[in-house]
């Protein structure tokens, strides 16, 4: 039978992990193997291509395409500043010229006396990419990056916005299911990655975001209330590149949802701890979870190297509901039987029967997510 | 060479699915299909692994050695291997283009529909008067990195410097391709023949360019066959070789690999040919709705890219509106409630409803991405625009004018679903009732699902062009879609026009092969279901004076209807169906209709 994976959330207390810092495109990279590294120090650098100028000259100057060779008075290749004169008529009797000048610092990438027009480049854009976590430069992408490894508590949200950001973790509820309420939140939580339980509203997310504070980690949010945030209706959940000041990891889901006690725990764990977070997810092929990188300082921990490739759901292993009416319950599975069973839905399926609080219950195996723990 | 066994494969983003057709007694039938996640993405990165294990399934169940450890037996041989081995591909992302024309309704929508026809994903058509300045076109282009770019505009012999001015910014924009950084972009150019030295010039070695002819050599043509090609046999060469494991793959492979939704196209319009009908296709999947059609004799195709039932699920409720949304849903549920299911199945797009209320909301959702994929459908599949026509005395009091719909629902004779939501519906009513829904079919029309959708597979095989089997592998496809592929829901029979509340708008009298003879009076607003198998029936059906069941007002059709695994369903409602806005009646609607044709489980 083939082999079928079932990929799950990954909440791991000491892992070894790698992360690819790259670079959209090639350019230099700026630390060599074994470097150590702290989450802010550049790790590689390039050039992103200028913005582009196209000045329809002939149209301008009221002259043929194929005029415009005569007219001009710079050539392809040629650096050009703003201000300086780009062409010109002879105009009558040597009076009412018509000129263009450059709106911009560049340089003339192309001239054509077919269309008649030019087309300028603006200075290049410069971009770096950090290290994002501290670690250590396990490996190179030649002209484009490094692999950092660092030693980390790993935990993985279901969704997110906003991009990466970093602070102190400090959990500011009792209880995996409280919500956390405005008034929680306050100035001295600036900077800070705040976690929280079951629920946050889009009153307090929003003075979150006003406070400065890096991130949120919480079970649920409203999907309703994303709207609000992002001043657009999320359509598709590929996520990260929102302009926020606040990124917010998701664990469980959308409403008010406890957090699952393998993320609430390891989490309080590392209350203090310095992290490393990115709300970015992408849910399509290639899937991007949203991610908390804790790097671990203690030695004594035993660390495994993250497995890549995950096993699928076996008897014995613990599982999460993922989907209404059981949302959110978690148990160990019992039972896997092999036979396809009527739903209430009357849909087909395979099923898994999991123990929950010694109690049975029939849940499609799809509707199931392996909690990945180490 | 005599077919026996055909295996065909589609690699799907998430799923890869396997088929095996084998002869039994004379005829192509298919025996077994197995499927396994696709193995595109890492860890793994390489196709066939997926393909692999899709095949070992099919092993298992059809107790039949097709491989020889990672390779495929062929031909077969003393009841081990299979004949032949075909492909068709969606994996990561599917072949995704950009299309470039001067004006963007006419070259511009010319070449959109020929990237569409041959499979791809459209993610943006530029044209010269597209309203967007230079240096935002060059910005697009480069953050989009398409797999393909189809440069097109200018009629043969007509000005150029418009095309070349795309071209021009093209260059700027310096393409990269999506997969890979190592080839350069291909570019096909099919535009005004008198500017192919400018556009070689202005596109200099920066991509890889192939010419090929314009594909609107005039106005009143438009000539897609040869940038659909190419298109074809660049996706192979180009876009497949940098996709993880497809070099590969492709030297197992019979016949060229095909972008799934080009397989589907070519089947529906090979069908439409070789029956003389008119058929709307859909395959509703997680992140996209592709709708294919052909009326009179036209085919197109349309990708709604982001209206799908789980990755785009809440695009749908973003563009539809939630109360669009929520008038389908037939129980009382909180507004914040509804929106919080939907977004959980957009993060979790793999799981499947349990209750019978998940399956309410899936279905309403799937209801509007229908309707709205079929509605840029509509608007798509026109006529050429710019063509001056000639008219007569007696086509000055029509209306009609350039560039509109071809789709007309009273000419349509078959309307088939295909997708999860669809074809894996737990009763086929509710696969018929979405279709008709969503679709609103008019007069008579056949309705179908795909069982397992293996349209891709028997659109690559009916594709074969080998010599030797091309007729048998197109028979086999054939055999196979009516077979094996299809099922048969019913007949839909809806009259047209405006009638008072509580007024007949159709009696119909059908006659069954047994000679039964059946009666029915259907009042505005109803619908009506009669049980009755896949098979000729006569049928008499005679609209109230202002109303239309094909041959005009009040007029009476005599002909042959069929039914299916649902039967007939007489639809009395109005077009577009309208549900009241009051909750209660509703809800009492819904009810009434979904009762009618027995369309869920009563909950106990």
């Amino acid at each position: 039978m083939a082999h079928s994976y079932t990929p799950g959330l990954k909440v791991l207390k000491s892992s070894i992990i790698d992360k690819n810092r790259r670079l959209p495109i090639k350019g230099e990279v700026r630390k060599k193997v074994g470097d150590s590294v702290s989450p802010d120090d550049i790790v590689a650098k390039t050039n992103l291509p200028g913005n582009v100028q196209i000045i329809k000259v002939a149209s301008q100057l009221n002259i043929g395409p194929a005029d415009i060779l005569e007219a001009l008075k710079v050539s392809e290749g040629e650096q050009i500043k703003k201000g300086q004169l780009l062409a010109q008529t002879g105009g009558l009797f040597g009076l009412f010229k018509s000129e263009i000048f450059s709106p911009i610092d560049g340089t003339i990438e192309s001239i054509s006396d077919v269309t008649g027009q030019i087309i300028m480049r603006e200075a290049p854009i410069p971009v770096e990419i950090d290290a994002y976590t501290s670690g250590i430069v396990r490996d190179i992408i030649p002209e484009e990056g490094v692999i950092i490894e660092t030693k980390a508590a790993f935990i993985q949200g279901i969704f997110g916005i906003g991009g990466e950001a970093r602070g102190i973790l400090e959990i500011i509820v009792q209880d995996r299911n409280d919500e956390i309420t405005p008034e929680m939140l306050n100035s001295s939580q600036k900077g800070k990655v705040i976690v929280g339980g079951g629920f946050i509203g889009l009153e307090a997310f929003k003075k979150a975001i006003s406070l400065n504070i890096s991130g949120i980690v919480i079970g649920g949010f409203n999907y309703y209330d994303l709207k609000e945030i992002l001043g657009y209706n999320l359509g598709v959940a590929i996520t990260g590149s929102e302009d926020i000041n606040t990124s917010l990891i998701v664990t469980e889901g959308y409403g008010h949802i406890k957090m699952s006690r393998g993320t609430f725990s390891l989490l309080k764990e590392n209350e203090n701890n310095f992290c490393s977070i990115n709300g970015a997810t992408q849910i399509r092929a290639g899937v991007i979870r949203p991610e908390i990188v804790i790097p671990v300082k203690e030695d004594s921990l035993k660390s495994v190297k993250e497995s890549k490739i995950g096993k699928g759901i076996v008897i014995g292993s613990l599982v999460r509901v993922i989907r209404a009416p059981f949302f959110g319950l978690m148990g160990k599975v019992t039972e896997l039987p092999s036979k396809l069973q009527k739903m209430e839905s009357e849909t087909l399926v395979r099923v898994a029967k999991i123990n929950v609080d010694d109690q049975d219950i029939i849940i499609p195996r799809s509707n199931l997510e392996m909690v990945e723990t180490d | 060479m005599k077919l026996n066994s055909i295996l065909a494969t589609d690699c799907g983003s998430t799923t890869t699915k396997a088929i095996l057709i084998q002869r039994i007694d004379g005829e192509f039938r298919l025996t077994h299909r197995g499927e396994a996640p696709t193995t595109v993405e890492a860890p793994f990165e390489d196709v066939t692994r997926g393909v692999l294990n899709a095949v070992m399934e099919i092993e298992e169940l059809a107790s039949k050695k097709i491989l020889n450890g990672n390779k495929i037996l062929s031909p077969q041989k003393d009841n081990e291997g299979v004949d032949i081995f075909i492909s068709t591909s969606s994996a990561g992302g599917g072949l995704q283009m950009m299309v470039a024309g001067v004006v963007k309704s006419m070259s511009g929508e010319s070449a959109e529909r020929a990237a569409l026809g041959a499979g791809s994903i459209v993610m943006d058509v530029m044209a010269s008067n597209d309203g967007r300045l230079g240096h935002e076109k060059i910005k697009r282009i480069r953050d989009l990195r398409p797999d393909m770019i189809l440069l097109s505009g200018g009629i043969d012999g007509g000005t150029i410097s418009h095309v070349v001015e795309l071209a021009e910014v093209l260059s700027a924009a310096n393409p990269q391709p999506r997969l890979g950084q190592s080839y350069k972009l291909p570019v096909i150019y099919a535009g005004n023949k008198k500017a192919r030295n400018q556009i070689k010039k202005a596109l200099g070695d920066k991509v890889d360019l192939d010419i090929v002819d314009n594909i609107r050599p005039v106005l009143e043509q438009e000539n897609l066959e040869p940038s659909r090609d190419k298109i074809h046999d660049l996706f192979m060469e180009h876009v497949m070789q940098q996709a993880p494991g497809y070099k590969k793959l492709m030297t197992w492979t019979d016949a060229p690999i095909m972008p799934t939704p080009g397989a589907v196209g070519f089947l529906i319009e090979m069908i439409a040919e070789k029956e003389n009908i008119s058929v709307v296709g859909v395959d509703i999947g997680g992140a996209t709705t592709d709708i294919f059609s052909v009326f009179q004799k036209k085919f197109n195709r349309t990708v709604s890219a982001n209206l799908g039932m789980s990755y785009s699920i809440c695009n749908v409720l973003a563009e539809a509106g939630l109360d669009n949304v929520l008038k389908w849903v037939p129980f009382d549920i909180d507004r914040q409630e509804l929106t919080n299911r939907i977004g959980n199945k957009m993060i979790r797009p793999t799981t499947v409803p349990q209750s019978l209320e998940e399956l309410f909301i899936e279905q309403a959702i799937a209801r509007e991405a229908l309707r709205l994929s079929f509605k840029q459908h509509k608007e798509f599949a026109v006529g050429l625009k710019g063509v001056q026509k000639k008219r007569t005395i007696s086509d000055a009091f029509d209306q009609s004018s350039s560039g509109e719909s071809l789709v007309n629902m009273m000419d349509l004779d078959l309307l088939v679903g295909s997708g999860g939501v669809l074809s894996h519906a737990p009763r086929r009513e509710q696969s018929a009732k979405m279709l008709i829904d969503s679709f609103m079919p008019e007069g008579i029309t056949q309705l179908a699902v795909d069982s397992i959708f293996m349209m891709p597979q028997l659109g690559v095989l009916a594709n074969i062009d080998k010599k030797d089997i091309s007729d048998e592998a197109r028979n086999a496809a054939l055999e196979v879609f009516h077979k094996d592929c299809l099922i048969r829901l019913g007949t839909c029979i809806t009259p047209i026009g405006k009638v008072k509340d509580n007024s007949i708008v159709l009696k119909a009298s059908i006659i069954f092969p047994n000679g039964e003879k059946v009666l029915k009076e259907i009042k505005k607003n109803e619908l009506i279901r009669i049980e009755a198998k896949f098979e000729p029936l006569d049928a008499e059906l005679t609209p109230h004076k202002s109303m239309d069941i094909g041959a005009g007002k009040g007029e009476t059709i005599k002909t042959k209807i069929f039914g299916g695994v649902v039967g007939l369903i007489f639809d009395g409602r109005e077009r577009p169906i309208t549900l009241p806005s009051n909750k209660e009646k509703r809800l009492s609607l819904l009810k009434g209709w979904s009762d009618a044709l027995n369309e869920y489980p009563k909950k106990s």
